[in-house]
């Protein structure tokens, strides 16, 4: 069972992106028969670097990404710190799901709206400053991209959060707090002294999940980050898309490039580690109670409400346009409403709601019998989990997703396989997969060993005793990674718009496109059931459980 | 059936016989079809436009639409180019196209266009289809059959009335309005279609000899050409919207930013955009068209059908049903979509002057002789060469 | 009806075993206790002979259930009943349901799969919690229950782990008298492990002292 996983994921996961990253490295070196490209060279890096503005590019796109994913990592560790008494697993997870839930592209078309010189907060100011016109400022689109940095802020700082909160339970937390503090050191000393440096091997590849992401995407970068030049994924990806075929050599240099980012900022992070492990051993060693410290606990706690709120303003704003008709400024809210947003988009809606879902559907199903089959196949060979497997489920999440999307494209076409429904699913499972098996596997692993062995006892087969005894009780986490899992899927925008040859019109490609034209009621539509699809799978994750063990209290509060 | 075939031989008889039997050809072979129609989709009026269509021709002809919505054509280009690419000259996933300009260009230049298909469309009957015509030229490239016309377009600004007293009379009176306005005023980035029109319209008011503009651009014509116009831009640029550092993607950003008050004046290429703009409440009422004195920038929307097509019949009967004089006074109106018809009105017959003579009105839509003369698009290099320029000259 | 360890050692990986070979003989309705220091392996013993041991174990020696070698087996197919010392029931499912789950599938059809799953309840004193959350029980009535399901599977052996150590003292005389009196009613050898020696005079059966390879002690 193990074996066929392992073929699965070698054929289906490893194979392809290694050849994608192939076909992309050879094109990034000039060659691309497809094309008329026959002579390796170094010219796409010339022809890479004679692009206006590349250099701003790079420093933006690496400011931007370094940045947000430490400011994540300070604010969530922060607010771990600050919140972690009042949150246990089910709340933490109840109270983060929906920013978990909401696309980084809905939420980026939002906050865009949120923080606008003409803007709602700008709007709520107006009559306040006697501002009859929006300010010429720079505050979406700004040149140092701080606006993408919030954006990406915003849906990271939950994600980190609850990978640390999951990290604590591994953690005998409540000993080492109350030995910390009855040495007299103050809480917030406590967790950087104490905590943060156990904490942090566990969560540090999610953190490099992060940072891989924050360094190359593409919607929140298109949406919220400058325009003249954009970051590196979104100059890419115009060069992908652009007519002159001769640009897709330095677009694929460029990919390289953009992988060799990520590489240098994991490279960068490693060294961070080093220094803060000395720097803080000797810190450690010196024995301040840095009782100074706990404000800062207060700042977190104040940031983080900030930042729900903002996040909360962001879905609402969304949700208003959808049913605006006429919203000028200053007012705060429309001047008139109308239904027409929904109803007039219609039948593209419908069609684009079906196929995302379908598609969630389709990806989420294969993740979870792939990562179902991965533990179970476990328990019985009864081997604990290798690194390297570790390691692989990451691989997809570590690479930038446009160093491999182009190169498996192109090689699909020379396979001569249209791109279409099948491909995007397929596609969008390598990303979903692994959020499905690393949400799954801590309580799978967790999961009282001796009830597998009383069914056994009982003459319980193995498959019995998945299907009666480990699936029903584990339903509460499996519903919890399906719906992480339709999450991921749903909120894919670059391997739909890749695979789908552009056929495959999803609520976020569909919104994305739409956020570059002018009807913000009709983005706002979509956004909204592109918020909704995941939002209702959090709430069925939740309420299934709750549904079906309402009379089972040993299973009440093991939800996420 | 028998009084439809005797319909049909007496079409023939009295128009082209060969014509008509081919194109009942197209028509069964059509049947069942759905054609991918790869159109940029940054405008509602224009999918729901598309919408309306998928649903006559399915209705009609048993041949359905599904609308492909780009961001940018080139898009669908490179679709069909990695297609050839990659050895696929059948079944390929781009029927239909909305398309002109450096586009069609590419795509004719490379071989990656079917045709000439436009004389085959018993609607192109109602076409001026004269040496010369608007609709046998796109960018000064003859059209030659390879693209069917379906929407004319203008280049044209609105401003909001109730911001603005007057707006600039001339290309060369944007740099004092805006010195008096700053910030109230920018343009699509030029790497977008509307931005480049913006420059190749100051560019022909500007150039010394906007003769050259019809041929192509070489290194040194180029540099003479444009002087004026990068003194012009330089002067202007610093009181653009956010100083001119950053500017919308396309002239839907640029129209939002209208209605959210950032800006007073935006760009379209359809004359009657703004009035439907504004029943669509996407700009304040109060939103009105001008244009530059010496007239503005028009050309024709087209569709051009890629070589590997994998439902070419159906891309021809949507391409012809885009030409009958009903769909066209239905594009028309201005309740609908209301872009100007591309049919030559001494052609239409007394029920297509009808349909066209009983469309609505509307304060904001501009009469056609209030727009002055049309200018001829300049060749494409211009183009290529104009947005190469100013990414060279203002990207940092 | 006899279980028989025939000098059974195990080994922990890169590590001396845990105790002297061991060979133990149980008859039908007999109680073996084994007793020992905690870590001697006393629990790893009964994993063993259940089959869930763990693989960094090595197991050496014989078990034979009625003659059948256990050890070629797995743990579905040794008809060896386990009871662990907080009962196990299963959480998702009611209180009947654990029972039916347990109980062989030789009875046959709705109403006699009930109706013996109604009746072990009642030899249980369950009477009427057939769908009752097994969280909602009592320690006394979880421990009669898992012993019930175990008993419905009808095992040829049973294995009990520390079975009563986690009763109250008044309880703990009485679910020991009802495990005991039903084992040896069904004439089946059990194995227990227990630190209470109250636990080993009741089985009145042979008593092993497990003591730990190489330690002095």
């Amino acid at each position: 069972m193990r074996g066929l996983v392992l073929a699965v994921l070698a054929f289906g996961l490893i194979g392809p992106i290694a050849a994608g990253l192939w076909v992309t490295a050879r094109a990034g070196f000039g060659l691309m028969p497809a094309i008329g490209a026959t002579e390796a060279g170094l010219d796409p890096w010339a022809a890479l670097f004679g692009l206006p503005g590349l250099v701003t590019s790079l420093k933006i796109t690496a400011f931007t990404g370094v940045v947000s994913t430490l400011l994540s990592l300070v604010l969530a560790l922060a607010l771990t710190a600050a919140l972690q008494p009042r949150l246990s697993g089910g709340r933490a997870a109840r109270l983060l799901a929906p920013f978990l839930a909401i696309p980084h592209a809905a939420l980026a078309i939002g906050l865009a709206f949120v923080l606008a010189p003409s803007g709602w907060i700008a709007r709520a100011l107006a009559p306040v400053l006697g501002l009859d016109r929006p300010p010429d400022l720079a505050l979406v689109g700004d040149p140092w991209g701080i606006a993408l940095i919030l954006g990406l802020m915003l849906k990271e700082v939950p994600f980190l959060m609850l990978v640390s909160l999951a990290a604590l339970t591994q953690i005998p937390l409540r000993q080492h707090l109350a030995t910390g503090r009855s040495l007299g050191y103050g809480r917030a000393a406590v967790w950087l002294k104490l905590i943060v440096p156990q904490l942090w091997p566990l969560i540090r590849l999610p953190v490099m999940v992060v940072l891989a992401y924050a360094l190359s995407t593409v919607e929140m970068g298109l949406i919220l980050g400058p325009s003249n030049p954009p970051v590196l994924a979104v100059l890419l990806t115009r060069l992908f898309f652009a007519p002159d075929t001769a640009l897709l050599l330095p677009a694929s240099a460029g990919a390289l490039l953009q992988g060799a980012l990520v590489a240098v900022a994991f490279a960068l992070l490693w060294l961070i580690e080093r220094a803060l492990a000395l720097a803080g051993r000797m810190w450690v060693c010196r024995g301040g109670r840095g009782r100074g410290l706990d404000p800062l606990l207060g700042i977190a706690h104040a940031l983080g409400f900030a930042a729900i709120t903002l996040g909360g303003l962001s879905m609402l704003a969304l949700l208003i346009w959808s049913f605006a008709w006429r919203w000028p400024w200053p007012g705060a809210l429309p001047e008139s409403w109308s239904l027409r947003a929904w109803t007039g988009a219609g039948p593209g809606l419908a069609r684009a709601f079906g196929q995302t879902l379908l598609i969630a559907l389709a990806t989420t199903g294969i993740a979870l019998a792939l990562a179902v089959a991965w533990l179970e196949g476990e328990d019985r060979a009864r081997t604990p989990r290798a690194a390297w497997a570790e390691a692989l489920i990451y691989l997809p999440l570590l690479l930038p997703q446009i160093a491999f999307l182009f190169g498996l494209n192109a090689g699909f076409l020379r396979l001569g396989l249209p791109g279409g429904l099948a491909t995007v699913i397929w596609a969008q499972a390598l990303f979903v997969f692994p959020y499905v098996m690393i949400t799954l596997s801590d309580p799978w692993r967790a999961l009282d060993p001796r009830l597998t062995r009383a069914a056994a006892s009982l003459g319980a087969g193995p498959w019995r005793r998945l299907f009666t005894v480990k699936l029903p009780v584990l339903l509460a986490p499996i519903l919890t990674a399906a719906a992480i899992g339709v999450a991921v899927s749903v909120a894919q925008y670059l391997p739909t718009l890749f695979m789908g040859t552009g056929r495959i019109a999803t609520l976020t490609t569909e919104a994305v496109t739409l956020s570059s034209g002018s009807d913000r009621r009709v983005t706002g539509a979509y956004a909204t059931l592109q918020m909704a699809l995941p939002l209702a799978a959090y709430a069925a994750a939740f309420l299934i459980p709750a549904l079906l063990h309402r009379d089972r209290r040993a299973l009440k509060g093991g939800a996420a | 059936m028998r009084l439809a075939i005797a319909a049909a031989v007496a079409a023939s008889l009295m128009t082209a016989p060969i014509r008509a039997q081919d194109w009942q050809d197209t028509l069964d072979a059509a049947r069942g079809q759905t054609v991918y129609w790869n159109a940029w989709g940054g405008d509602g009026r224009t999918n729901a436009f598309i919408d309306w269509v998928g649903k006559e021709t399915e209705a009609r002809f048993g041949v359905s639409v599904r609308h492909v919505k780009l961001t940018d054509t080139a898009e669908a280009v490179t679709r069909v180019l990695s297609e050839k690419a990659a050895g696929r000259d059948t079944g390929g996933s781009v029927d239909l196209i909305w398309i002109n300009g450096p586009n069609f260009l590419a795509m004719k230049q490379q071989g990656l266009l079917h045709g000439p298909f436009v004389a085959d469309l018993p609607n192109a009957d109602y076409l001026d289809l004269s040496p010369g015509a608007p609709a046998t030229v796109d960018f000064t490239e003859p059209v030659e059959g390879m693209e069917s016309p379906w929407r004319l377009a203008r280049f044209v600004f609105a401003y909001d009335t109730a911001r603005v007293d007057a707006p600039p009379a001339t290309m060369a009176d944007f740099v004092p309005w805006a010195e008096a306005n700053p910030g109230r005023m920018t343009h699509p980035d030029p790497s977008n279609f509307m931005g480049a029109t913006f420059l190749k319209q100051a560019l022909i008011e500007l150039a010394p000899d906007a003769g050259v503009l019809q041929m192509p651009a070489d290194d040194a014509g180029f540099a003479a050409a444009t002087a004026p116009l990068w003194d012009w831009y330089d002067a202007l640029r610093p009181n653009l919207w956010r100083g001119g550092a950053a500017f919308p993607e396309n002239e839907s950003i640029q129209q939002q930013l209208m209605n959210d008050g950032e800006i007073d004046i935006a760009m379209y290429f359809d004359p009657a955009a703004p009035a439907a703009a504004i029943r669509a409440g996407l700009l304040p009422d109060t939103a009105r068209v001008f244009v530059p004195e010496g007239g503005s920038i028009g050309n024709v929307s087209f569709v051009a059908i890629p070589y590997n097509a994998a439902n070419r019949d159906g891309a021809l009967v949507v391409a012809d049903f885009l030409l009958a004089p009903e769909t066209q006074a239905q594009m028309q109106n201005i309740d609908v979509l209301g872009a100007f018809s591309v049919l030559d009105p001494g052609k239409l017959d007394d029920a297509g002057r009808a349909a066209f003579a009983a469309l609505p009105d509307d304060p904001a839509l501009p009469r056609i002789e209030d727009l002055g003369p049309t200018l001829i698009e300049p060749h494409a290099s211009w183009m290529t060469r104009l947005t190469e320029a100013w990414a060279n000259r203002y990207t940092r | 009806m006899s279980l028989v360890l025939d000098r059974i050692t195990l080994q922990p990986a890169g590590a001396a075993p845990l105790f002297a070979p061991l060979s133990l003989t149980i008859g039908p309705g007999e109680i073996a206790t084994v007793m020992g220091p905690s870590g001697v392996g006393k629990s790893t013993l009964l994993d063993a002979i259940a089959g869930h041991l763990a693989p960094a174990f090595t197991l050496t020696g014989a078990v034979t259930l009625d003659g059948r070698d256990l050890l070629a087996l797995p743990a579905e197919a040794r008809r060896v009943g386990l009871v662990f010392q907080d009962a196990v029931l299963f959480p998702h499912l009611a209180v009947g349901d654990n029972l039916a789950f347990g109980l062989t599938a030789t009875v046959k059809g709705h109403t006699a799969r009930r109706a013996a799953v109604e009746a072990a309840l009642a030899q249980a004193g369950l009477s009427g919690l057939h769908d009752r959350d097994p969280a909602s029980l009592s320690g006394g009535q979880r421990a009669r229950a898992a012993l019930m399901r175990s008993l419905l599977a009808e095992p040829a052996a049973l294995l009990l782990d520390e079975p009563f150590s986690k009763l109250d003292a008044n309880l703990r005389d009485e679910i020991r008298a009802f495990t005991f009196a039903h084992i040896r009613a069904r004439a089946i050898p059990a194995l227990m492990v227990t630190h209470d020696p109250a636990d080993a005079e009741a089985a009145a059966g042979p008593v092993i002292g497990l003591t730990s390879q190489g330690d002095p002690a």
